[in-house]
């Protein structure tokens, strides 16, 4: 358990040291290192319930509640979490774990941005610890962190009673404004300077998290965020598409 | 001793000179018995370049001919100079082009096909897809674009070979394709003597290692002129680099200059000694200063821009670095070096719109402070222009604007670093490692359109040597304080301010004006030092 607290279910321990990196680099992952959102995983494990019949009442629940969670999504961003989980409620942590891998393969695998691997590797290469901080399952963002090379996650956490999903979250929630104290309280447990340390993210539900660190740098960002950024004059990055133009090698010739 | 002709003496009679500031043309009255220093005009370019190209190639110096160096079944690479010279871009064909198409005749006739053209860009950013094709031509765009001709990535993963350490322990690592290569054929363009020789392979197509050995506020302090190689400490650790390489990787170097015919028609009278200029050159001048006062900044920087300079070839030589290098460079001399007697107490720098680290950008400030301390300063051979402890006066608006796709991590060293501090050392041994690593920025060199995060600080280094010599710097016409204050600058409104201000503490300064553009540069005889007093015994 790493010793930022509940909400990290990596079991890279990293209490501070003398050899630990002076610097992390932080990412949110879903519309910044992948074109996935928090719903494209709840489907998948809503579509594959032990029954049919199950499975299509959960999504017609979901369906049903599409207009809420969009509302939600819109004006806080932690009930949208709240509403966004309750689907969960009676799966069992077996299917939860065993879906993980399979949501990975099929969904976030193929959405993985053409620059991300890059960018995460220069991370590395700096020198630096690299963590997710992502609002998605613990469970299914693992096998992207493991993909990528990440070092730590910082995600939700399902609650279990029984072994069964309560449908609700373990606290802390990982989600808006808190993304920027679990940095903080990450940096802090690892020894990191913050002023050190990078931030990357698409949304501008995201800027407490960018601004606590020393180097935001913003990725496909949304209009809000893209505004903010000129004016801070963050780096404005482009991962999501190979292009020619300007590319130091270009990916091989079009026809 | 009486001056050289391109140095005139301002008199009663003298009318205003018109010099650069940024984008803009200003009328400026200078004080009687003010020097300035005019470029030579442009030698006449070689009659048919072509020949000369394939004469070079077949008649080289401390080497075989090109074509004894080939056979089939071997990797050869071509290394390009980018596009950061000559300034503005030349007029098509590229002199670059012509020696490249030359030498992929030669290169067919041997059967040798296994050629890849790599634009030596080192930390500058990628030239895109058209000035590529500007470059090389559109012959081998059209062949090797965009799998065999691409720039150097100095980041990318495993694209660098370590080829072992230099006798004073500089890291040298090089372009994996070229250090592979049987055979690399450098394409040079040496526009002012800083560039080709060792330079060439030992800037253009390394990584941080190398760099981080010669590009440091040390040696930049240490060099007289980095426009002087006898004199800079730049060069000569350029060439240790240079010579460790080539003694791994055959190179054959084909290096080009061209004259200084910046300006064609209708523009060329601004070459001119304004003293000189016929009735309708004047009108046509003030018409022109008139038209750019009126239009925005974007359009100005566009009108000289976007009008390629019809630079002619003057010389081009092939085979061994050294000489090859030597007889270009004399070539060089020829049409840049003014002899000039003298230091002056002030000396005049316009600055115009552009530099070689800004084609088709702004002039950012820290750019400026690259021309002012940098390039203009150092454009001397001898001892420079100005007196120790002198004062500069430069012509810039100094407007707080960065290109935000070429320039994004200079936006960061000048707002935030340099406010800290404007100490070389300490921002090279403070900030740079780190900056030079940063992820976002080294992405936005990878696969955008900026140069990498440690150009920023090289681009001070550049400035270091001039910074130590000089007093102060007073910017005229700048557009704002706070700008020229983290420079490190004074700003005066208009050149009388500026003299007013010089005139506290110097009250009868000898002043020179550098009177760029097209490009010059100084031979200066600095005054015989007073006979020493010798006390009687």
């Amino acid at each position: 358990m790493s010793a930022t607290g509940a909400n990290v279910a990596a079991p890279r321990a990293a209490a501070p040291s003398a050899a630990a990196p002076s610097a992390a680099a932080y990412f949110d992952v879903d519309g910044t290192l992948v074109g996935t959102n928090l719903l494209h995983p709840l489907v998948m494990y809503l579509a594959n319930q032990g029954t049919p019949t199950r499975s299509l009442l959960s999504l017609g629940r979901a369906v049903l509640q599409a207009p809420i969670l969009a509302l939600a999504e819109l004006q806080d961003r932690r009930r949208f979490n709240e509403l966004l989980f309750a689907h969960f409620r009676g799966i069992s942590e077996d299917r939860v774990v065993l879906l993980a891998q399979e949501i990975f393969e099929d969904v976030v695998q193929p959405r993985i941005f053409p620059g991300a691997p890059d960018l995460v590797d220069q991370c590395r290469a700096a020198g630096m610890r690299t963590v997710l901080v992502t609002g998605s399952l613990d469970v299914t963002v693992w096998p992207l962190a493991r993909h990528l090379g990440c070092d730590d996650v910082i995600a939700n956490r399902l609650e279990y009673a029984h072994r069964k999903a309560t449908g609700k979250l373990r606290q802390p929630i990982v989600a808006g404004p808190e993304k920027a104290g679990l940095i903080v309280a990450d940096a802090r447990a690892h020894g990191h300077d913050l002023a050190a340390c990078h931030a990357f993210s698409d949304s501008y539900s995201d800027v407490p998290m960018l601004s606590v660190v020393g180097h935001p740098a913003v990725i496909a960002p949304d209009r809000r965020l893209a505004t903010l950024a000129q004016a801070y004059r963050w780096p404005v990055l482009d991962i999501q598409r190979p292009s020619r133009e300007g590319r130091r090698r270009p990916e091989a010739s079009t026809p | 001793m009486s001056d050289h002709p391109c140095v005139v003496t301002i008199d009663h009679k003298s009318r205003p000179r018109v010099l650069f500031h940024g984008t803009r043309l200003i009328e400026v009255d200078l004080p009687v018995g003010t020097k300035v220093i005019y470029p030579k005009r442009p030698m006449k370019g070689l009659p048919d370049p072509r020949a000369a190209v394939r004469y070079a190639l077949s008649h080289p110096l401390g080497s075989d001919p090109l074509f004894a160096r080939l056979r089939p079944g071997m990797k050869l690479t071509i290394a390009v100079d980018d596009l950061s010279m000559p300034l503005p871009q030349m007029k098509g064909p590229d002199v670059r082009s012509m020696v490249v198409d030359e030498v992929l005749t030669l290169l067919d006739e041997y059967g040798v096909d296994d050629v890849e053209i790599i634009i030596a860009t080192a930390f500058h950013r990628p030239m895109s897809e058209s000035e590529i094709r500007h470059v090389v031509g559109e012959k081998a765009f059209r062949r090797y674009w965009p799998d065999r001709l691409y720039n150097h990535d100095a980041e990318k993963p495993g694209g660098l070979v370590s080829l072992g350490r230099t006798e004073e322990g500089i890291e040298v690592e090089l372009n994996r394709r070229a250090a592979e290569s049987d055979l690399v054929v450098y394409v040079n363009l040496t526009f002012v003597p800083m560039n080709g020789g060792h330079k060439s392979m030992g800037t253009g197509l390394v990584g941080y290692r190398t760099l981080r050995g010669h590009h440091t506020p040390a040696a930049v302090r240490s060099s007289g002129s980095y426009m002087e190689p006898a004199r800079s400490e730049l060069s000569r650790r350029m060439d240790q680099v240079g010579r460790l390489i080539e003694s791994k990787v055959e190179v054959f170097h084909v290096e080009t200059t061209v004259n200084n015919r910046m300006f064609d028609k209708p523009l060329d009278f601004l070459a001119k000694n304004e003293d000189e200029l016929s009735d309708l050159e004047q009108k046509a001048m003030s018409v022109l200063l008139r038209t750019l006062d009126t239009l925005p900044e974007s359009a100005r920087q566009a009108i000289f821009e976007k009008v390629p300079a019809p630079y002619e070839l003057i010389g081009v030589q092939a085979g061994a670095c050294e000489p090859v290098h030597e007889a270009i460079l004399e070539k060089v001399h020829q049409q840049l070096a003014v002899p000039v007697q003298g230091q002056f107490d002030v000396v005049i720098y316009p600055v115009p719109y552009i530099s070689p680290y800004n084609v088709g950008a702004t002039l950012n400030p820290l750019l400026v402070s690259v021309m002012v301390e940098g390039y203009l300063h150092n454009l001397h051979r001898g001892a420079p222009l100005l007196k120790p402890g002198g004062t500069l006066i430069a012509l810039h608006p100094c407007s707080d604007r960065f290109d935000k796709d070429q320039h994004p991590a200079y936006v960061e060293f000048f707002h935030k670093l340099l406010p800290r501090t404007r100490d070389a050392m300490e921002l090279h041994k403070l900030y740079e490692a780190d900056y030079a690593r940063h992820p976002s920025y080294i992405q936005l060199y990878r696969t955008g359109r900026a140069y990498h995060p440690a150009h920023p600080f090289y681009m001070w280094y550049w400035g270091e040597n001039g910074r130590q010599h000089r007093g102060r710097v007073i910017v005229v016409g700048a557009d704002n304080e706070y700008v020229p204050s983290i420079l490190g600058y004074e700003t005066a409104r208009t050149m009388a301010e500026a003299l007013r201000m010089v005139r506290e503490q110097t009250p009868e300064p000898s002043i020179a004006c550098f009177r760029i553009c097209p490009l010059l540069m100084v031979d200066v005889t600095p005054d015989a030092a007073p006979p020493a007093l010798v006390e009687e015994a």
